[in-house]
């Protein structure tokens, strides 16, 4: 409006735009104009994700492609857990490594194919984790995030000091995919149905549930409800997506092994979350899918690598910390103008 | 007394550390009665309904529901048995609309197997019962107050929402925490009409209350708490005039001048 006046006599006033409002219930959609204002972003997401082993056709990026999908699995279930659950997780490497190790080892002993491991591996490997993580249920914040920290680390150091496991070597031969095609698209496939899944799952009544939980726990248990319940299958959720990402990663690289419980598995995620937006689901999706192929173009830079990637993380941090989706979302929902106070 | 009382509490003593917040508590609460409980600030009245309700494991005493013992239960669990409470510091999801604030007690096992509000049969759709219920407690059906969140409602609302929390669980008990608190002197008049109705519809109510002339409408039987000891028990008028009372709650002999 006026740019001589401060910031104490102005104020930035949002509206939700009229399309926003009249999408808002799918019975309302009623032109083009509102179908395609609903579709599009969605269309684009998903065409984008479906072309990109295309777009990217050497096997080097086809490599990065199925890393950015992992990353995608565990962002998606930090996401969920943290901003809909109310538990921080910094069990990325944990879900991993469960789901790596069950994965190879359903595959080498009992000779199973990766289309019967893979589902196994998840189902099971989120058995494990949440069996393992229900004494920290309780726990709330930065203690729950401490014990899932502490999961992965021990777990190294056990199978690397018993020597299980083929111990620091790892589990070598493990079945890989049949082409490349099939190992491109299932994990394009796997993010898509559990980016949409999730968002479905928490709009849905037990999706309030996990959110009231998140909100008020008191008030949960109030209503008749058991937290540690949910917590649990909460957990579950996310674990075995994680899970899912480690069978995968196992069959991709025909190789599982105790860096499977690296950390990386635990901190990229919530800084692709941080990134992208959290609450959004879709906001880890693109964090990933910038933070990772930026890791890999920063190579040429060798050592610097890291700080450059440090700065990047920071000045996003500072100037935009509310995330590239929340950003977006609202400047598609909303329009904004200068109101005097 | 026995066949009738819906909730018996005997000897509950609770002591957090060093301070014994609750000595030797005992008392009975009719079917469809409403039963105050009354004492000055810090004499364990919350905690009281913290121990029977759950959210507190008591050290000693015993807590009997319709003659079945529920003492140190987990709280769902005793929510689901139709004893619920409202928090004194309301605790609504203040990120979801006040509708679909209700939408997560009627998730809960009782009320699937309660089924719809009004009539039986499956609960259907959770929304329409939520907004039905949210009516009844005063939120205007045809408003947006119902659609707008928690966090932006004022405290009236917040208070209702307290209650309608208890509701949606179709209780046979509501311990209410001070529900007049912090309301204007209108707000509280258009609440009393609420706690009666809710009386009449056959609901058991123990009310914590600061504001004894509203709580004497409502109230049959008040008992009195000190230093977490019971002082006395009985209807309102002959409480009030007992110089323990008028000695530890009021600090003054002017009493009456409160009701």
């Amino acid at each position: 409006m006026n740019e001589q006046l401060t910031t104490a006599e102005r104020r930035k006033e949002r509206i939700d735009r009229g399309i926003k409002v009249r999408t808002e219930g799918i019975y309302a959609v009623s032109s083009w104009q509102e179908v395609t204002y609903l579709v599009l972003p969605r269309l684009i997401l998903i065409v984008g994700l479906l072309l990109l082993p295309f777009l990217m056709p050497s096997l080097y990026w086809n490599r990065v492609i199925s890393i950015v999908g992992i990353y995608v699995l565990l962002a998606l279930g930090f996401d969920f857990l943290a901003h809909f659950v109310g538990l921080v997780s910094l069990g990325g490497a944990f879900f991993i490594g469960v789901g790596g190790y069950t994965a190879a080892i359903l595959n080498k002993s009992l000779g199973l194919p990766p289309a019967l491991t893979i589902p196994m591996a998840t189902v099971s490997g989120a058995i494990i984790c949440t069996i393992l993580l229900l004494p920290a249920l309780p726990l709330r914040g930065v203690y729950f995030a401490i014990v899932t920290l502490m999961y992965p680390l021990a777990l190294a150091r056990i199978i690397e000091a018993l020597n299980i496991l083929g111990g620091t070597d790892g589990i070598l031969g493990v079945a890989s995919f049949p082409n490349r095609w099939i190992e491109q698209y299932l994990i394009l496939l796997i993010i898509i149905f559990a980016l949409f899944g999730l968002r479905r799952l928490v709009n849905e009544d037990i999706g309030l549930v996990f959110r009231g939980v998140k909100d008020n726990d008191q008030a949960v248990r109030a209503s008749g409800l058991s937290i540690t319940l949910y917590k649990a299958i909460g957990v579950f959720i996310a674990s075995g997506l994680g899970s899912l990402g480690g069978a995968y990663l196992s069959h991709t690289y025909m190789w599982s092994g105790i860096s499977q419980f690296a950390l990386d598995f635990s901190v990229i995620p919530i800084a692709a979350t941080v990134i992208g937006g959290g609450g959004t689901l879709v906001g880890p999706l693109l964090g990933c899918f910038i933070l990772v192929p930026l890791s890999e173009f920063l190579r040429a830079f060798g050592t610097l690598r890291i700080v450059i990637y440090a700065v990047i993380l920071m000045v996003f941090i500072m100037f935009r910390s509310e995330g590239i989706m929340v950003y977006a979302q609202r400047k598609y929902h909303q329009f904004e103008r200068w109101v005097k106070v | 007394m026995s066949e009738e009382a819906i909730l018996q509490v005997f000897n509950v003593c609770k002591a957090f550390g060093g301070v014994q917040a609750l000595l030797n508590v005992s008392f009975s609460v009719q079917k469809g009665e409403v039963f105050g409980i009354i004492g000055p600030n810090g004499s364990g009245k919350t905690t009281l309904i913290n121990c029977i309700t759950g959210f507190v494991k008591m050290n000693s005493g015993k807590v009997l529901y319709k003659g079945k013992e529920i003492s140190n239960r987990a709280p769902n669990q005793i929510a689901n048995l139709g004893v619920t409470r409202t928090f004194q510091i309301m605790r609504p999801y203040y990120s979801l609309p006040a509708y679909k604030n209700l939408v997560i007690p009627l998730f809960s096992p009782r009320a699937r197997r309660m089924g719809g509000w009004r009539g039986g049969g499956k609960l259907g759709d959770r929304e329409t019962v939520s907004i039905d219920i949210l009516e009844e407690i005063g939120f205007e059906r045809d408003s947006f107050v119902p659609y707008k969140l928690a966090s932006s409602l004022p405290t009236g609302y917040l208070k209702r929402l307290e209650l309608a929390r208890c509701l949606a669980l179709r209780p046979d008990v509501i311990l209410c925490d001070e529900v007049f608190s912090g309301l204007s002197m209108s707000e509280i008049a258009s609440m009393v009409p609420l706690i009666e109705k809710l009386q009449m519809d056959g609901i058991t109510l123990i009310m914590i209350e600061h504001r004894l002339r509203e709580l004497f409408r409502v109230a049959s039987r008040v008992m009195v708490l000190n230093f977490g000891q019971k002082l006395t028990e009985g209807i309102p008028e002959e409480v009030m005039q007992d110089e323990r009372v008028k000695e530890a709650y009021l600090g003054s002999e002017k009493a009456s001048d409160y009701i």
